[in-house]
């Protein structure tokens, strides 16, 4: 109890010098806006419903572009870990596409899908592919080979190998390739929908800063915080349920 | 002495119902690694055969080989030269029938499965429909004496505990031959001491042809009925030894037994030389 105080006692005051501050009118309102009002705009936003059909729209694309790049980033991630050779074909041109920045393909994805889920969804998944394909990679190269021999030994098919030995052995760091995306997935979202793409909380905010609603802007960062911290945790406690999750084969 | 032992050898050597095929056969086999298998022989010409249900032991100094001779018998790698045949069949390949335990339990045990779902995964690769393996985890279980740990993480257990039950899930295939690779290596004397006694039983119970890799020439010579000694660089056959000692054994008496004393004699001396040579 006294931890949580001892840390929360900076914010709060802050919290509370930016409010008196503001009320004596040493700060602008139009830019600083003050606790006490963005508090009120994220209520109001929350009760008339406007917050959460903008939240809705953005984990909307999110998760569809993080679900693409899950799909495609663990299937060839896997075929490549397992074969070397291959790798060595296809990795020059992953080496290629990987440094260009997600949010330049905003201009070709718009030609492609217009505005829209469509378009903003693909840019998510460019972004969130890559981690997810190099942590695979790297995964299923990391298998211990003794399982793989265990695997052989017993004869196991090769669906049965790939369910029961490769990607739970590799579940454990692919894991860690997912939570990179996920975050990164919502900086994508957020990013398209301020830059061009009308809808989600990104658009809502940018909308808010040219009306100079500066509390409903604030409010709304203050939830997109919200929204990063929860699914990190939630994602943290999944990932912690997995036994012997990031060490395949661990020692005793 | 050593003369004295072969030759009651024909006399010991049959224990298998007058097998005229041996369970396993290896003739002439040489294995090199390396690029297109260039490198030095590790394997030098090994030829030997292991009756039905006989236990051999194969004993050798480190580096001389052994453990690829183990993996060559299960098929996971191919000889560079000769051949090795299991029941009449040329090895081509991993089966089934031939369960290999190896010595770092800890990496061959799924570590997101519980010990009843490690051993489950044998049953799952021999086709066990569902409802039949639970029964036959339990009893797998208990002829280990690892009841209590059926719904334990392999990490949570002792190595002795992980080692009986990467034994109990090669036991769960069925296996003709149970090929071991030092099982023993990384456990305490007590412990090493128990599981010695109980793979015996097992082996003998089921009558399951055993091939056990061991660098312990007292663990060979304790277990097998039959002990080979292996030389280094090449790694080839530098003495083979009928043990002729009635079984059960007993950790006490056998190991005080004359014969027990003079095959460790006869094969250290041997060993210390072989392990000297060029």
């Amino acid at each position: 109890m006294t931890r949580l105080l001892r840390g929360t006692a900076i914010p709060l005051l802050l919290i509370i010098s930016w409010e008196i501050f503001s009320r004596t009118g040493s700060l602008p309102m139009d830019t600083f806006s003050r606790p006490s009002a963005i508090v009120a705009a994220g209520a109001s936003g929350l009760a008339d419903g406007s917050l959460l059909t903008a939240t809705w729209q953005t984990f909307e694309a999110a998760l569809t572009g993080f679900a693409i790049a899950a799909v495609l980033g663990i299937f060839f991630g896997v075929v490549l870990g397992l074969a070397p050779r291959l790798e060595a074909i296809v990795g020059p041109s992953i080496d290629a596409l990987r440094p260009i920045p997600a949010v330049a393909l905003i201009p070709l994805t718009l030609l492609l899908f217009g505005f829209g889920l469509k378009m903003e969804a693909s840019v998510i998944a460019f972004a969130c592919l890559w981690p997810i394909l190099i942590v695979t990679v790297v995964a299923v190269r990391g298998i211990e080979p003794r399982l793989i021999e265990v695997s052989n030994a017993l004869e196991l098919s090769f669906a049965a190998r790939m369910r029961k030995i490769i990607l739970p052995a590799a579940l454990g760091r692919i894991t860690v390739g997912l939570r990179v995306a996920i975050g990164i997935s919502l900086v994508v979202a957020v990013t398209v929908e301020i830059v061009l793409n009308p809808r989600g909380l990104g658009y809502t905010m940018i909308v808010a800063q040219q009306q100079l609603r500066s509390d409903l802007m604030y409010a709304q960062l203050v939830w997109l915080g919200l929204l990063g911290w929860g699914i990190n945790a939630l994602l943290e406690r999944a990932v912690s349920r997995w036994p012997g999750a990031g060490v395949p084969g661990s020692d005793a | 002495m050593p003369v004295q032992m072969k030759e009651d050898r024909a006399v010991q050597a049959a224990p298998a119902r007058g097998a005229a095929v041996p369970a396993v056969s290896v003739r002439g086999v040489s294995m090199a690694f390396g690029a297109e298998r260039k490198g030095p022989e590790v394997l030098a010409d090994i030829s030997f055969d292991v009756g039905e249900g006989e236990f051999l032991c194969i004993v050798g100094p480190s580096g001389c080989g052994k453990t690829t001779l183990l993996r060559l018998l299960s098929g996971l790698i191919r000889p560079t030269a000769g051949e090795i045949h299991f029941h009449g069949q040329r090895v081509s390949g991993t089966s089934r029938d031939r369960a290999i335990i190896f010595q770092d339990y800890s990496k061959a045990l799924l570590p997101w499965r519980t010990v009843a779902g490690n051993i489950s995964l044998s049953l799952e690769a021999c086709g066990v429909p569902a409802p039949e393996r639970s029964g036959r985890i339990r009893a797998l279980l208990a002829k280990m004496g690892l009841s209590h740990t059926a719904r334990h993480y392999p990490n949570q257990l002792s190595g002795g505990m992980q080692q009986r039950v990467q034994i109990a899930r090669c036991l769960a295939q069925q296996p003709k031959l149970l090929l071991m690779d030092e099982p023993f290596g990384a456990l305490d004397a007590l412990t090493r001491q128990k599981l010695q006694d109980e793979v015996a039983r097992i082996a003998g119970e089921q009558r399951t042809t055993v091939v056990f890799i061991t660098h312990d020439l007292e663990e060979a010579i304790y277990l097998g009925d039959r002990v080979i000694a292996l030389a280094s660089n090449p790694g080839r056959i530098a003495e083979m030894v009928e043990v002729g000692i009635a079984r059960p054994r007993n950790q006490l008496e056998t190991r005080e037994d004359e014969r027990f004393l003079a095959h460790r004699h006869h094969l250290f001396g041997l060993l210390q030389d072989a392990s000297f040579s060029p």
